[in-house]
């Protein structure tokens, strides 16, 4: 193939355009993770077939999509240029949406969303609260573009921005560019984006190296999911921020690191970056320039600490993931010694509106006064995965600077289960939890330090007045045990002692001495630790200890887990809601549950392993845990 | 060089794939991993020979990562996600549920070597936890009760 120029783009665009014309609607089909795995690749399929057999394929369009982001309601399907919103699709409604929306024009009731507080049926997408706050940058293109085919991509203005960054920009002004975006590293860290490559750029020249562009996709938090769903969604928008990072500092190598738990990201990523070569947007002198550059990914094999910048170069070289002391920078000396940039999936995936749209409309979104210094505020959007014990949960986008109240129950919209909220979780195992108290607080990088937590890379867990938070602190506490390389005395040591003294107060063990010894052994791993993992590895304790005392004192002094979580300090019975139905007594693992059916049934306390179950399968609200 | 059992030529065409390139030496064993359900000594022997990897760095890397078994894991492979989402909506339970159902613990496989058990990571299908996966299959909103019908599915 010849080779493309920035013209080409335009051209393949208006062709794409103009097929796409041609239908009298599409419809998207969410193909991210979630959704695939609720059936939505035997929708997909089913459409086909079914239009085929009514003759109207030549009408309509089934496209398959990435994430859409309502990952609750999958499957999901969008019927464009309308925008009408179907959820919980089944096989059986296939023919429906044919006949009475297709063709008859009138929308399918039963499949639309419907408001949580009136009950009525919100038909087009941007109408339901869900949607209706966020603002997409890095997810721009989610639910409207089929992953798997670049031309669509490029339909919605994919390598155009490169095209712009190779013919009008020197690298000199592309890193000018990025850093009056003041644009922060949504990995976690916070880090300008501009001032590393800028230093990157310089070192590379200094030391006349070729530098390396690494894309950091080992998004090992739990409970995010947003770049596993930006790769799935949008992967070139990905290889293009690298391409323009990669023109900018020099580089013509770049990676991409990312977790093998990840299956269809990186199979997607896999074929974009073949797409992206073979119409030569990847290789020897991209779009007529003398830019060359070309994208190898790299597979994690599953380590927390992998996430962590230097281990993850190690492990980048085929060597255990173990971090180096942070005194030798990677902009500097970093993958192979070399000069490296290392930036996140949706860092990554915002550049090239940045280079489109210029740093100016950039920084018009988001915190602070950043003019002058990159860290006086936080601009752009971040993408949340909001989940946890959320009516809507899924995958939200929002401006820096909105709040959390806004976010769990405007977006989120609050609670299920009539149950109330107690604390939201942000920044995965180095931040913390926050009260209800500071729901109000304007959510940006430095907003979520000051209250104890972090940015992290974007998970946002909302936990109901039945979770417990010690039962939390432990949680994570125990995560990273497991994830410790166990290089660091502080971190290794430190990790495991306070998994034991938690064990001890969830068990119903514990002495108030143990929280003046757990605070001793937080304050040493903060200050002692190699990494980020050990230095922040006490943030869950120490949030929980300053915002839900009273609940460790609960669980010391009284015995007791006002949550009802920790097996020890807790006890199942049957209350007078039981109908003797029997269902929980048929379902119990241990036999402790008897009775005589149509009456209120019991539970043998010496033999309930407490495993749950009955207050699982009860439809009537009748376990009640004390 | 003992090669054991392994099959010398499937080790030496996965290290082909990869060129023998060192870098890739943790993809070639999850390669490994993934075709023959463990890595075993003798083939690690086999890409140490190959690659110029000590044998010992394998090692390291394969008890380092969590991908990596050094026993045979089960012909069904069954994944508690134990993300925060997940926990928060009960992934222990679960976990608890396939331990009393199989009588193994977590990290364990059945003697009969049909199921391996394992608590994972967050595996970003935090919307629909709690997540389990089996095999390929992923589950989403599991729970406890309905563990006993989803190994008949696979037993």
């Amino acid at each position: 193939m010849d080779q493309l120029t920035i013209n080409d783009i335009d051209r393949i665009k208006e062709k794409w355009l103009a097929e796409q014309d041609k239908y009298k609607a599409m419809l998207m089909i969410c193909a991210g993770t979630g959704c695939v795995s609720a059936g939505s690749m035997t929708l997909y399929d089913l459409f086909v077939k079914e239009l085929k057999e009514r003759g109207l394929k030549n009408e309509y369009l089934p496209v398959p999509t990435g994430c859409n982001g309502f990952c609750a309601k999958g499957p999901i399907i969008v019927i464009q240029p309308e925008g009408i919103f179907y959820q919980k699709v089944k096989e059986k409604d296939i023919p429906v949406i044919i006949e009475q929306h297709l063709k008859g024009g009138k929308p399918v009731e039963s499949l639309l969303y419907k408001d949580t507080e009136s009950g009525e049926a919100i038909p087009r997408m941007d109408d339901i609260g869900f949607f209706g706050k966020q603002m997409l940058i890095a997810l721009r293109n989610r639910g409207v573009i089929n992953p798997e085919a670049i031309e669509s991509a490029i339909a919605r203005n994919a390598y155009k921005a490169m095209g712009k960054a190779l013919t009008q920009m020197s690298p000199e002004d592309i890193i000018k560019e990025i850093k009056a975006s003041a644009i922060r590293g949504r990995g976690g860290g916070g880090f300008p984006a501009g001032i590393k490559w800028e230093s990157c750029y310089e070192a590379a020249k200094k030391r006349n190296e070729k530098p390396y562009v690494v894309c950091n996709g080992d998004e090992g938090d739990p409970g995010a999911y947003m770049d596993r769903s930006i790769v799935e969604a949008d992967p070139h928008s990905v290889i293009e921020g690298m391409a323009i990072c990669a023109r900018a500092i020099g580089a013509e190598k770049g990676y991409v690191y990312i977790r093998k738990e990840y299956p269809l990201a990186l199979y997607r990523l896999h074929k974009a970056i073949e797409d992206a070569r073979a119409r030569r947007l990847l290789g020897k002198n991209i779009m007529d320039t003398e830019f060359t550059f070309d994208i190898n990914i790299h597979q994690g094999a599953g380590a927390f600490v992998c996430g962590e910048s230097t281990a993850l170069m190690a492990s980048m070289e085929g060597r255990v993931g173990e971090p180096r002391a942070k005194y030798i920078h990677n902009v500097e000396y970093g993958y192979r010694n070399k000069p490296t940039v290392l930036n996140n999936v949706e860092t990554l995936a915002n550049i090239p509106v940045i280079i489109e749209k210029g740093a100016k409309w950039f920084t018009s979104i988001g915190t602070g006064d950043v003019s002058q210094n990159p860290w006086n505020g936080s601009s752009g959007t971040k993408v949340f995965s909001l989940v946890g014990n959320i009516v809507n949960s899924g995958l939200v986008e929002v401006p820096m600077g909105i709040t959390l109240r806004e976010i769990i129950f405007d977006i989120g919209g609050g609670i299920p289960n009539g149950r109330k909220f107690k604390a939201v979780q942000t920044g995965g195992p180095s931040g913390g939890c926050i009260p209800e108290s500071l729901l109000d607080m304007p959510v940006d990088f430095d907003k979520l330090t000051e209250a104890g937590s972090m940015m992290g890379s974007g998970g946002m867990i909302v936990m109901d007045d039945h979770t417990c938070m010690v039962d939390i602190a432990r949680y994570f506490i125990n995560f990273l045990k497991d994830e410790s390389c166990g290089k660091c005395t502080p971190c290794r040591e430190g990790l495991i002692l306070l998994d034991e003294l938690l064990g001890k107060i969830i068990e119903g063990k514990g002495e108030m001495k143990d929280l003046d010894i757990i605070k001793q052994i937080c304050e040493a791993m903060e200050t002692g630790s190699l990494c980020g993992l050990g230095q922040t590895a006490p943030y869950p304790v120490l949030s929980t200890f300053k915002y839900f005392r009273e609940e460790y004192i609960d669980h010391i002094k009284n015995k007791k887990c006002p949550a009802g979580k920790c097996k020890a300090l807790i006890e199942f019975s049957i209350n007078d809601k039981c109908t003797g139905c029997a269902v929980c007594a048929k379902n119990c693992p241990n036999e402790a549950i008897t009775g005589v059916p149509k009456e209120t049934y019991s539970i043998d306390q010496n033999k309930c392993i407490k495993c749950g179950i009955c207050e699982d399968v009860c439809k009537f609200e009748a376990v009640t845990v004390q | 060089m003992s090669s054991g059992n392994c099959d010398v030529k499937a080790v030496k065409s996965i290290i082909k794939k990869w060129k023998n390139d060192r870098e890739y030496v943790i993809e070639m064993m999850q390669n490994l991993q993934d075709d023959f359900r463990y890595v075993s000594r003798d083939a690690l022997e086999v890409l140490s020979h190959q690659t110029g990897v000590p044998l010992a760095d394998l090692y390291h890397i394969a008890t380092f990562y969590k991908a990596f078994s050094l026993e045979p894991r089960g012909k069904h492979e069954i994944q508690v996600c134990t993300g925060t989402a997940c926990h928060v909506k009960g992934a222990p339970r679960l976990i608890e549920a396939f331990e009393r159902e199989l009588s193994i613990k977590q990290g364990e496989t059945t003697s009969d070597k049909l199921f391996s058990l394992e608590g994972v990571r967050c595996i970003g299908c935090c919307s629909m936890a709690p997540v389990i996966t089996i095999d390929h299959d992923l589950y989403g909103e599991a729970r406890p009760s309905q563990v006993p019908k989803l190994l008949k599915k696979y037993g």
